[in-house]
């Protein structure tokens, strides 16, 4: 599985000094692989979100071409791209993305359920809920979840799908430091041992240690690599 | 893999906002259904009441302020007497354009040990009656014996039992078809019977107002016109030549009663129409408020896969269900305030109320849920365009 984005860049139309808008993702191009976990790093701001935004399919880019083993995402119909993010993509974003009608457990299996594809995740699910310590948390709903708790419900929903795209926007901002191990350590023997693409963007410094590539972004930019560790 | 469906979770989960979306579309139904149920029952009635006075032209004593008099006794079954003096009768026969005209005399039972129930006793003529013996002769296909009866609808004696008039035990031998009007509540004899019940209340001590036998006096007299002839020229022609009588004409009386009709409906149906409007308006304005409400968490479904379209028929399975289950509590609900309180109604709009048959009310029930549900979806559609239209990647980020 290959993630290509062609020059893709993102402006947002708003009033920013002398401009009518401002470019959060100058043009980039930048491949992602199966079997490698890829590091964003860079200061809040930087746009690092809105990239990975783009690359999951979430955002249509303002230029460029984001290629999915050579399929074009944003040539797609909105059905087309639906049912492929819900297939191959699992995305965790900043912040709440828990649905606060459903419990924790129906939140892990949701995605499961959307195109009525009868595969039985509920093993998976369970597996999840265990080792990121929230099985005890099964019928509670989102509102009465901590802030780690919520984070690692996300996680659990993507890691229970099992997508071959992982993208993770700040995964480890809530958690505590055995929390943060446990995801990244997962993360990492996804990548490896299934070849699944991971990419996560964060400004921490302790999830550089799992990566095999880190990329830095700076005001839309961005530079390869910094490192491989 | 157990299942689940987001749209009853998110009803079930949201009870306020669910219970406010019934209640909405429950006000909404409950409108359009009781105000359908009113206004073909004030039509019913008015049909009802055409039918069965069956006479072109009333003639009553003057004395008896006639019209309003006569009124109140025919759709409010306000019980009374008057009486005019019988050769009257043949005054009005021979005035042109008369086809058939036949008598009743009126007499009224009282709330007292002497009678089970006070009701408008009505003496017809049986051999020249042409617009009571229709309605008598699909219960009871024979001429009526002595103080045998036929009740209107609302009389509580069925075939069979006896009704106490002034101490006289009459059995009851047919019961008429509903009017919704004052004939309901009225008993129907013979001239004969009529006669009996007279004596009966004079040995009693009951003081009727009438002198000599039921033979020399009328109450009213019904005219059939003549095919080609005005009704309202036959009874100028009665009030011009015959004193001290009032003929009024049924079509005049029944424009006025029409008119009234007319004037309640439209009320009615500016009041369905005013809050038709207000829960839709408020509908609307709930959906909108939902917008923000729920940005974020559709923007996590669509990140999960969801497309638009999956998105908009998810708030559209939501509008649906909660204006479904509403409009099925407001048709209840309007039934349960409709039916019960018919006589009620009847009374303080003062006009004939037939209630029409279930077949109809079935209609009207069905049309309430369908007008219901269409509002309710519709109301919700924009909501659901808007948020399908969602930028998942944009929301997200910004509620981050």
């Amino acid at each position: 599985m290959e993630l290509r984005a062609e020059n893709v860049s993102m402006r947002f139309f708003r009033k920013r000094g002398e401009a009518n808008f401002f470019e959060a993702v100058c043009p980039v191009s930048l491949t992602l692989k199966s079997g490698e976990m890829t590091v964003l790093k860079g200061k809040s701001g930087s746009g690092k979100t809105t990239l990975t935004h783009i690359l999951a399919g979430l955002l249509n880019p303002y230029e460029g071409k984001v290629l999915l083993d050579g399929t074009d995402l944003y040539a797609q119909s909105d059905v087309s791209l639906s049912r492929l993010r819900n297939e191959k993509i699992g995305m965790i974003p900043q912040g709440r993305s828990a649905v606060d009608t459903l419990t924790v457990y129906e939140n892990i299996l949701l995605p499961g359920l959307l195109y009525g594809k009868g595969e039985d995740r509920t093993a998976k699910a369970e597996e999840w809920m265990n080792k990121l310590g929230i099985a005890e948390l099964r019928d509670a709903m989102p509102a009465e979840l901590s802030g780690g708790e919520l984070r690692r419900l996300a996680i659990a929903r993507v890691l229970a799908a099992d997508p071959e795209v992982i993208m993770a926007d700040e995964p480890t901002g809530d958690l505590d430091d055995e929390n943060t191990r446990i995801v990244l350590e997962a993360f990492h023997s996804i990548a490896h041992e299934k070849n699944r693409l991971v990419f996560i963007v964060t400004h921490e410094s302790d999830v550089l240690p799992y990566a095999d590539r880190v990329l830095s972004m700076d005001n839309g930019r961005i530079s390869f690599p910094v490192s491989n560790t | 893999m157990k299942r689940f469906s987001p749209v009853t979770r998110n009803l079930i989960r949201k009870p306020g906002r669910t219970v406010a979306l019934v209640l909405l579309t429950a006000l909404l139904a409950l409108s359009v259904f009781s105000g359908s149920i009113v206004i073909l029952s004030l039509r019913g009635g008015l049909n009802s009441l055409e039918n069965r006075l069956g006479a072109d032209v009333i003639v009553v004593p003057s004395t008896a302020k006639s019209k309003t008099n006569l009124e109140q006794m025919l759709l409010q079954g306000t019980t009374g007497y008057f009486y005019m003096n019988r050769e009257k009768l043949d005054k009005v026969r021979n005035t042109a354009g008369v086809e058939k005209a036949s008598p009743q005399l009126f007499l009224a039972s009282l709330r007292a040990s002497c009678c089970s129930v006070p009701v408008q006793v009505i003496g017809f003529d049986q051999e020249t009656d042409f617009t009571i013996r229709p309605w008598v002769a699909e219960s009871c296909s024979r001429t009526l014996a002595d103080k045998e009866l036929a009740v209107g609808c609302r009389v509580s004696a069925d075939v069979g039992e006896s009704i106490r008039i002034y101490g006289v035990n009459c059995p009851v031998v047919a019961r008429l078809a509903e009017t919704g009007t004052g004939l309901d509540t009225a008993v129907y004899c013979s001239q004969e019977t009529l006669q009996m019940l007279l004596d009966a209340a004079r040995d009693l001590g009951h003081d009727l107002k009438i002198s000599g036998s039921s033979e020399d006096v009328v109450s009213a007299i019904y005219i059939k016109v003549r095919d080609g002839v005005d009704p309202q020229k036959v009874a100028d022609d009665i009030n011009v030549h015959i004193r001290k009588v009032e003929a009024v004409s049924t079509k005049g009386m029944l424009t006025g009663v029409s008119d009234s009709l007319k004037a309640a409906s439209g009320t009615i149906t500016w009041l369905i129409a005013a809050l038709w409007i207000l829960a839709l308006v408020i509908l609307f304005i709930v959906f909108a408020m939902m917008v923000n409400e729920r940005r974020r968490e559709l923007a996590v479904y669509r990140l999960l896969g969801m497309s638009r379209k999956m998105l908009s028929s998810m708030i559209l399975k939501e509008a649906l269900l909660c204006s479904l289950a509403g409009a099925l509590c407001g048709v209840v609900l309007g039934a349960a305030l409709v039916f019960p309180f018919t006589t009620l109604i009847e009374h303080s709009l003062k006009l004939p109320y037939l209630t029409p048959a279930a077949g109809t009310i079935l209609l009207c029930a069905v049309l309430a849920l369908a007008v219901t549900v269409i509002s309710g979806s519709a109301a919700s559609m924009r909501t659901a365009r808007k948020l399908s239209r969602v930028d998942p990647g944009t929301t997200l980020r910004e509620g981050a």
